[in-house]
C-alpha cells in the first residue's frame, strides 16, 4: 500500500502533476530485503511477515463484512447517540417521492406489457433505495453509467416521467430516437451513459470514463473534480469485466464508485450458485479497495456511504470505492421472467412485509410527524394520475421522424445511405396513397 | 477424409472423381425430386408434428442418455429449465451432474466447457444467446477451434456451443445479430444452422457426435414453431451428416439458396413466385454453413442458370457474399443472370417494429428481387 502511489502517477503526463513524475520516485520503489529482516519484502508482497506455521486462510473463519445501516425497519435510529443524517427535510421528502414515483411507475409499465403496449420491460421494486439514495449524493456534473435496474437514479437525476415514457414508447421525443429496447434510457445531462444490454460492460468502461474525468479535471482547475458512479448486480460481478475493470481501477487510481446491487438472484441464479466467499465486497477487498456494505433498503445509509465514497475518490490522487448494497429482488427479473419457476412465492411475500425501502422512509418520516396517511394517498394519486397521463401522451406522440432511420450508423450519413433517402423521398413522393406517413413526426419533411 | 472435403470441396467439384466419395452422393442423386418426396409430410402415416425446441430437446435428452460423457451447462439451463425452455426436463432425468447451472459467467463457462473437452468429456455449452457468446468467443476460436491443430493433432475437442442466434422481436441492436458468417470463418470450427425440427434433432445430434468443436446456430423465433418429423426423424438414431445441404423445394428456374429461419420465407416466396409468375423456384437449406455443401449449390445452379441468396445477417462479408463467390469461381458460366444476394440491412438491428421488419428480408422482398432476377 505504501508504495502503490508513486507507482501508479508515475504515468500521468509531467504537464499534469510535476511533482510525482521524475523516474526517481518510481525507481524510489524498488525493494530491497534487508538482512536478518523477519518479512517478506518481495515486490508483489510487501511487509508480508515470515511464518513457520503453514496456515491457510479459510474465509469461513473469518467474521462476515458488516452491513451498515443508520436506520432500523422502523424507521429509526440504530445508533441514538449519534447525529441524524445531515439532510434537510425538504430533501428526504424529495427521496421519499421520487422512489414512490419509480415504484409507482413500475406498476403501471409491467402491466403495460402484459397489456401489449410496450414490448419490454424491467421494474426495480424493493431496490429504489440503493438507486435513489446513491445517486443523491452525486453532483450533477458526475457520471453514472447504470445497469438496467436503476429507473430511481434516472428519477433522482432530473429524468422526467416524460422522458421515461417517450423512451418506454419510442416516440419522437425518446433521446435515444426510438432505437433501443425499452428500459434503456440515456440522459445528457446529468449524465448517465445509455443502458447497454450485454451484462458487465458498463464496468470497464466506467473506469474508462474515471481516468478520463480525473486527467481532464486535473488539467481545467475551474471543474470541480467529478467521479464516475458505476452500477451492477451481483450476477455481473461473475463476468470476466468485471474483475478487469476492477483491476484497472485500482492499478490507475480512477475515481469510479462500483455500487453493487446483491439483490439475491440472478434471473433465475441465487448468490449461492452465483459466487462463493462473502459477497462482493471481499472481491473489492481484494482488489484493493475502500469497501463497504451497506444495507440497501436504507435510504440515509446508502446516501451517507456514497457521500463518503465519493469524499474518498476523489482523494490522495483518487481511487476506486466499492459499496455491496444489500436488498432483494422483489420484482421477476423482467416482464420475460416468472420468478415463482424458481423461488416460493411466499418468501417474496415476506421480503416485501418485512423489509422494504419505501415503508421503512415512510416510517421515518411519519416518526419526526413529516408524514401521514392523507399525505401519502394524495401523494399516490396524484403521481398515479401524473403516469397514466404521460404514459397516454406518450402513447399518442409520433415516432421519430423517418430520417432517423438512416442518420447515426455513422457520424456523417454515409453516401449510399443519403442515396437510398434520396430514393425512398422519389418513391413516396411518385406513390403518395401507398405510404402513410402520418404516424411519423414532419411527414415527408422528416426525410429532409 | 473430413479435411479434404473441408478444404477442398470446389476442387473436387471440378474433379471427375465425384461420384466416388463414400460421404457424398452425386449431384444427380441429390438434386433428384425422390429425395424430396422422401421427406415425411403431415399426411403421411407415422410422421409427428413436432416442435423446433421439443425437437432439440429431445436430442439432448438422447445423447445425454447414451454418452456418458455428455453434460450440458449454461446459464438457467437446469433449475429454470432453460431461458427458452430448450433443456426442460433435463436436470430431472439427468441430474445436476450432466446439466449444470452455471454463474453469469460466459468466458468462465465457455472456457471450462473447453477444458472439459480438452480432457476428453463431450460438453455442450448452452448460451443464452450468442449475443452474449461474444464475451467468450476467445475461448470458442482461439482455444476450441485451433488446438487440434496447434497440438499436431493430438488433442482433440469434442465440444458443442450452442443457443439461439439471429434476431428475435424487438430485442433491438445487441441482441439481434446473425453470427454464421463469424464462426463460419474459422478453420478448426463446424458451424451448422438447423431450420426445421428434423434441422434441429439431426443436426445437433450431429454436432454433439462429431468430434470437432461444433456450432449450432439455432433461432429463437422458431422455437415454437412446429413441423412434421418422418418416423425415421424420431427414432434415437437419427443423425443428419454435417456438411450436407437439403433441396426443401425442387425447381428448375431460379435456385434460392437458404439459411435458418430464411428458408422458411424462402418457401413461401418460392410457392408465391409459382403463383404470381408460374416461376419454379428452387430452395436449398444449407443446414450446414461450414463445411458449405458447395456441390449442391453449383448442381442446382447449373440446373437453374439463376441464383439467389437469401439470409438475415449483415450483407458485407456475409455467408451470402461466400456463396455468390464461389458461384462465380465454379458457376460463372452457368450463370445467365448476375447472382443476388437479399441479407439483412447494413444497420445496428432498430427496436422500433416497423424499422426490425425493414432490417431484415421478408417474403415479399424475396419475391421481388427474384422477380427482378427473373425480369417477370
Amino acid at each position: 500500500m505504501l508504495l502503490r502511489r508513486p507507482l501508479l502517477t508515475a504515468r500521468i503526463p509531467r504537464s499534469v502533476v510535476p511533482v510525482l513524475t521524475s523516474p526517481a520516485r518510481r525507481w524510489g520503489s524498488t525493494v530491497s530485503q534487508r538482512p536478518g529482516s523477519d518479512r517478506v519484502v518481495f515486490p508483489g508482497a510487501i511487509n508480508s511477515e515470515f511464518t513457520s506455521d503453514m496456515a491457510f486462510i479459510t474465509g469461513r473463519d473469518l467474521p462476515a463484512i458488516p452491513t451498515f445501516r443508520v436506520i432500523n425497519s422502523d424507521g429509526e435510529m440504530v445508533d441514538k447517540t449519534r447525529a441524524p443524517p445531515n439532510v434537510s427535510d425538504e430533501e428526504v421528502i424529495t427521496w421519499y417521492k421520487n422512489m414512490l414515483q419509480v415504484s409507482i411507475m413500475d406498476t403501471i409499465m409491467f402491466d403495460a406489457h402484459r397489456q401489449g403496449r410496450i414490448s419490454f420491460y424491467m421494474v426495480s421494486q424493493g431496490e429504489e433505495g440503493i438507486s435513489i439514495g446513491s445517486a443523491a449524493a452525486l453532483i450533477p456534473d458526475d457520471v453514472a453509467f447504470s445497469q438496467y435496474r436503476e429507473a430511481g437514479v434516472y428519477q433522482q437525476r432530473g429524468f422526467t416521467l416524460k422522458d421515461f415514457m417517450s423512451q418506454l414508447f419510442a416516440n419522437c421525443n425518446d433521446n435515444g430516437k426510438g432505437r433501443n429496447m425499452p428500459v434503456h434510457y440515456g440522459q445528457k445531462y446529468p449524465r448517465i451513459i445509455t443502458v447497454s444490454s450485454p451484462l458487465a460492460t458498463q464496468i470497464p468502461q466506467a473506469s474508462g470514463a474515471a481516468y478520463a474525468l480525473k486527467i481532464k479535471d486535473l488539467q481545467n482547475p475551474n471543474q470541480a473534480p467529478r467521479v464516475v458512479a458505476c452500477y451492477l448486480g451481483e450476477g455481473a460481478a461473475s463476468e470476466g469485466d468485471f474483475h478487469a475493470g476492477l483491476n484497472i481501477a485500482a492499478t490507475r487510481s480512477c475515481p469510479v464508485i462500483f455500487v453493487v446491487r446483491n439483490n439475491g438472484y440472478a434471473i433465475s441464479t441465487p448468490t449461492i450458485e452465483q459466487y462463493r466467499g462473502d459477497g462482493i465486497a471481499s472481491r473489492g477487498v481484494g482488489y484493493g479497495m475502500d469497501t463497504i456494505r451497506v444495507d440497501g433498503n436504507d435510504v440515509f445509509a446508502m446516501y451517507e456511504a456514497m457521500s463518503e465514497a465519493r469524499r474518498r475518490a476523489l482523494s490522495d490522487g483518487c481511487q476506486p470505492v466499492l459499496i455491496e448494497a444489500m436488498s432483494y429482488r422483489v420484482s421477476h427479473h423482467s416482464t420475460s421472467d416468472d420468478s415463482f419457476a424458481y423461488r416460493a412465492r411466499v418468501e417474496v411475500e415476506d421480503w416485501k412485509r418485512r423489509d422494504n425501502p419505501i415503508i421503512r422512509l415512510r416510517k421515518w418520516l411519519e416518526n419526526k410527524g413529516l408524514w401521514n396517511e392523507d399525505l401519502e394517498k394524495e401523494t399516490r394519486d396524484s403521481m398515479r394520475q401524473a403516469v397514466l397521463k404521460e404514459f397516454k401522451e406518450a402513447e399518442r406522440l409520433k415516432k421519430p421522424p423517418i430520417r432517423e432511420a438512416f442518420t447515426d450508423v455513422y457520424e456523417e450519413i454515409t453516401e449510399e445511405a443519403q442515396e437510398q433517402m434520396k430514393e425512398l423521398k422519389r418513391i413516396i413522393e411518385t406513390y403518395p396513397d401507398e405510404y402513410d406517413l402520418r404516424p411519423y413526426q414532419d411527414g415527408l419533411k422528416g426525410l429532409e | 477424409m473430413a479435411a479434404p472435403r473441408l478444404f477442398r470441396p470446389a476442387t473436387r467439384l471440378l474433379s471427375s472423381r465425384l461420384a466416388s466419395s463414400p460421404l457424398r452422393p452425386a449431384f444427380a442423386k441429390s438434386c433428384a425430386p425422390s429425395f424430396v418426396r422422401a421427406r415425411g409430410y403431415a399426411s403421411e402415416s407415422g410422421t409427428k408434428e413436432v416442435t423446433v425446441r421439443d425437437a432439440l430437446n429431445e436430442a439432448l435428452a438422447e445423447e445425454l442418455e447414451i454418452n456418458q460423457k455428455t453434460f450440458i451447462l449454461g446459464e438457467e439451463v437446469a433449475q429454470y429449465n432453460g431461458a427458452y425452455k430448450v433443456t426442460r426436463g433435463l436436470l430431472d432425468r439427468f441430474g445436476p451432474k450432466r446439466v449444470i447451472d452455471t454463474p453469469i459467467t460466459e468466458a468462465g463457462f465457455c472456457g471450462l466447457a473447453v477444458g472439459a473437452a480438452l480432457a476428453g468429456l463431450h460438453p455442450i455449452c448452452e448460451f443464452m444467446t450468442f449475443n452474449f457468446a461474444m464475451q467468450a468467443i476467445d475461448q470458442i476460436i482461439n482455444s476450441a477451434a485451433k488446438t487440434h491443430y496447434m497440438s499436431g493433432g493430438i488433442q482433440p475437442c469434442n465440444v458443442t456451443f450452442r443457443g439461439p442466434n439471429g434476431f428475435a422481436a424487438g430485442v433491438a441492436a445487441q441482441h439481434s445479430q446473425d453470427y454464421s458468417a463469424w464462426y463460419g470463418s474459422i478453420p478448426g470450427l463446424k458451424v451448422v444452422s438447423p431450420w426445421s425440427s428434423e434441422d434441429a434433432k439431426g443436426l445437433l445430434k450431429a454436432a454433439i457426435r462429431d468430434p470437432n468443436p461444433v456450432v449450432v446456430l439455432e433461432n429463437e423465433l422458431m422455437y415454437g414453431q412446429a413441423f412434421p418429423m418422418s418416423e425415421a426423424a424420431q427414432k434415437s438414431d437419427f443423425v443428419l451428416p454435417i456438411g450436407k445441404a437439403k433441396i426443401e423445394r425442387p425447381g428448375k428456374d431460379l435456385t434460392i439458396v437458404s439459411l435458418s429461419r430464411c428458408v422458411g420465407q424462402s418457401l413461401t416466396a418460392a410457392s408465391e413466385l409459382k403463383q404470381k409468375y408460374g416461376v419454379d423456384a428452387e430452395v436449398i437449406n444449407l443446414r450446414s454453413i461450414k463445411p458449405l455443401d458447395v456441390e449442391t449449390i453449383i448442381a442446382s445452379l447449373k440446373k437453374t442458370g439463376r441464383l439467389m441468396v437469401v439470409e438475415s445477417g449483415y450483407p458485407m462479408f456475409g455467408v451470402s457474399s461466400e456463396i455468390l463467390a464461389l458461384s462465380m469461381e465454379y458457376g460463372f458460366d452457368y450463370l445467365t443472370a448476375p447472382a443476388v444476394r437479399v441479407t439483412g440491412a447494413e444497420v445496428p438491428t432498430p427496436y422500433a417494429h416497423g424499422l426490425e421488419n425493414m432490417a431484415f428480408p421478408q417474403e415479399d422482398t424475396i419475391v421481388n428481387q427474384a422477380a427482378k432476377l427473373l425480369r417477370l
